[in-house]
């Protein structure tokens, strides 16, 4: 740590880190209700855990993006961060509001929350992934912009990098297109268009240029190649991120109302989608093996690698698998999305985080790298939790698959429910990988706490 | 990547796609929203319907299941359910509901509609089954 200021984004990735572990409880918690259906009914709803479980996800991607912003743009500009303070308030600030929003969820039926936060002024709530009551939605305006203006002057007062311009542009993104979870008509074919100007622009678009900026970082650090290369690098990979991901847009306006030319438009640009990461993984790789030191934290650089690797799969590959219109006719909605979802939150965005806390914790903590023996733990929970997401995957793949052909293209189609008993076997299989998933965040949580000496740096 | 090709030009095509493709969209966007009153059903949005997607979301209907394909893949896609099922059979489903469940299965809760939010909720799928999805979803079942 070369400034004293990046101490605060300890608290960020401590956060993040205990959130993660109430995402993955909710997530068995709904794994088992796909299985034994009154599992936790009528106290926790099906609903309402996924709720929990996709909302602790955003929240704790955000804790740690902002996390990895106040440590990295501090030592990238090479001046201390402009108020520690602000950052340490807003951290306070967004884990209430966000606990808070959880003990809503938890505590009264959805309906009342709605009445009782205002929904009535203003009608946002209900939509996939945007359920926060308004003042949360509000909150994460307010923190949001407050963490752009601190990071923001850090950068102007200090050296100018392309790391730090592109994972500004990332983050000036995600706050504005969030705006659009007040947009919210009556007719729900421009509600449904609009909002994936958060959701898509947000996951496939400026989300992915803070992640190339993360790892980018990180690959500089653990490295020691040449600035120039892999900004350079960095500069490419977000190019065609965006030449694919803004027209990818349209992959979800197929069936949603929207014009038939979405078809060509989605089908074309979002095939393309899966370059950016590929030229990830190579990326990532080639930066590796070009290394001109040993950086003695094996896991981050293990982390850093994994990052290429599952986003390409995740993100680039099963994204593909459904990303066809004549394809997607048949998959829309099914099991496929949500196989598709998992490993693609898991592979770019989980992935990235836990590469840059790999990395930066040792040295929040006063070394550069954790003992050998706590980077073998991570580095056992990394293929834990790895394995058991390509498992997650391929089960829910496995049951998509089934449930397409019973239900949409079956000479007898099946209803929704006959056919989910059918598969069941697979959501079984699929929750045993998910406790698999468990006990590898368990390892992840328990290396922090093994000691012993700080691994040195051989010669190499 | 070494050499002629330097990071300058690299960030110049970065800055120059992004803004052409970010335009493209924007250009395409503007082109849907003039396009959509042909195919979005608007003029049978009555103030019942709107009432009816506010009961929509403030159940959060979208947590267990998905309308037109999206949204939570844990109960049937609703966006053809009064083809599927009729309106009678929409409303006799909502209100039948038991408080505690089913022992061992999936079940909805029982939300306690009012009469009128009932028809509400109903009148509103009703909209959506109208709006035209290029034939989505590919039969009854959703």
């Amino acid at each position: 740590m070369q400034y004293s200021s990046q101490a605060v984004a300890k608290p960020y990735f401590v956060a993040a880190i205990g959130l993660f572990v109430g995402q993955i409880i909710f997530g068995l918690i709904m794994g088992l209700q796909y299985v034994i259906g009154d599992f936790l009914f009528p106290a926790i709803p099906f609903n309402v855990a996924r709720m929990v479980h996709t909302n602790l996800l955003i929240v704790w991607l955000l804790f740690g993006f902002m996390g990895a912003a106040y440590y990295l743009v501090p030592e990238e500009s090479e001046t201390e961060l402009w108020s520690p303070k602000l950052a340490i308030i807003l951290f306070w600030v967004f884990l209430v509001a966000g606990a808070l929003t959880v003990v809503g969820y938890l505590a009264v039926p959805y309906a009342t929350l709605a009445k009782m936060t205002g929904n009535d002024l203003l009608e946002t709530m209900g939509r996939e992934f945007l359920e926060q009551p308004l003042p949360t939605k509000i909150g994460i305006v307010v923190v949001a912009l407050a963490f752009l203006f601190n990071i923001t002057m850090t950068v102007l007062k200090g050296r100018k990098t392309a790391i730090t311009s592109v994972l500004l542009l990332g983050l000036w993104g995600l706050a504005i297109f969030f705006l659009f979870a007040f947009y919210n008509p009556v007719n729900i074919v421009l509600d449904k268009m609009f909002w994936w100007y958060v959701v898509h622009l947000w996951v496939e678009g400026v989300w992915e240029l803070i992640l190339g900026a993360m790892l980018a970082f990180v690959l500089i650090k653990i490295t020691g190649v040449d600035r120039e290369v892999i900004e350079k690098w960095l500069y490419v990979i977000i190019t065609l991120t965006l030449v694919t991901g803004l027209l990818g847009t349209g992959h979800h306006y197929f069936w949603i109302g929207t014009p038939e030319y979405w078809q060509w438009v989605g089908s074309v640009f979002s095939a393309l989608e899966p370059i950016p990461f590929f030229a990830l993984t190579v990326f990532a790789f080639n930066m590796v093996n070009r290394r001109r030191r040993e950086h003695p934290n094996k896991a981050a650089t293990l982390w850093a690698l994994g990052t290429g690797v599952m986003s390409f799969l995740g993100a680039g590959v099963w994204g593909f698998l459904h990303t066809l219109a004549p394809v997607n006719y048949y998959t829309h909605g099914s099991q496929i999305t949500a196989a598709h979802g998992h490993m693609a939150f898991y592979g770019a965005y989980v992935m990235v985080n836990l590469t840059m806390i790999s990395y930066a914790m040792p040295l929040l903590r006063g070394r550069q790298a954790n003992s050998e023996k706590s980077q073998v733990l991570e580095m056992w929970s990394f293929w834990l939790m790895t394995v058991s997401m390509v498992f997650i995957t391929l089960f829910l793949t496995a049951a998509g698959i089934l449930q397409i052909w019973l239900q949409r293209l079956a000479s007898d189609p099946q209803p929704f429910m006959v056919v989910q008993d059918q598969v069941s076997l697979f959501y079984w299989m699929r929750e045993w990988a998910g406790v698999i998933f468990l006990i590898g965040l368990l390892a992840y949580l328990a290396s922090f706490f093994v000691g012993g000496r700080p691994a040195e740096a051989r010669a190499s | 990547m070494s050499g002629v090709f330097t990071k300058s030009m690299a960030r110049n095509v970065f800055y120059g796609g992004s803004v052409f493709f970010f335009l493209l969209f924007l250009g395409l966007t503007f082109d849907t929203v003039r396009a959509l009153p042909k195919r979005d059903m608007r003029q049978n949005i009555t103030p019942l319907v709107a009432e009816g997607k506010k009961v929509w979301e403030t159940r959060n209907c979208i947590g267990c299941h998905t309308l037109l394909g999206e949204g939570a893949y844990f109960a049937p896609e609703l966006g053809n359910v009064v083809t599927r099922y009729g309106e009678e059979g929409v409303k006799a489903f909502i209100t039948s509901r038991p408080v505690d469940g089913i022992p061992g299965r999936r079940s909805m809760p029982q939300f306690n509609l009012t009469e009128r939010e009932l028809e509400a909720i109903t009148a509103f799928l009703k909209h959506v089954s109208t709006i035209d999805t290029a034939k989505w979803p590919p039969n009854n079942q959703g």
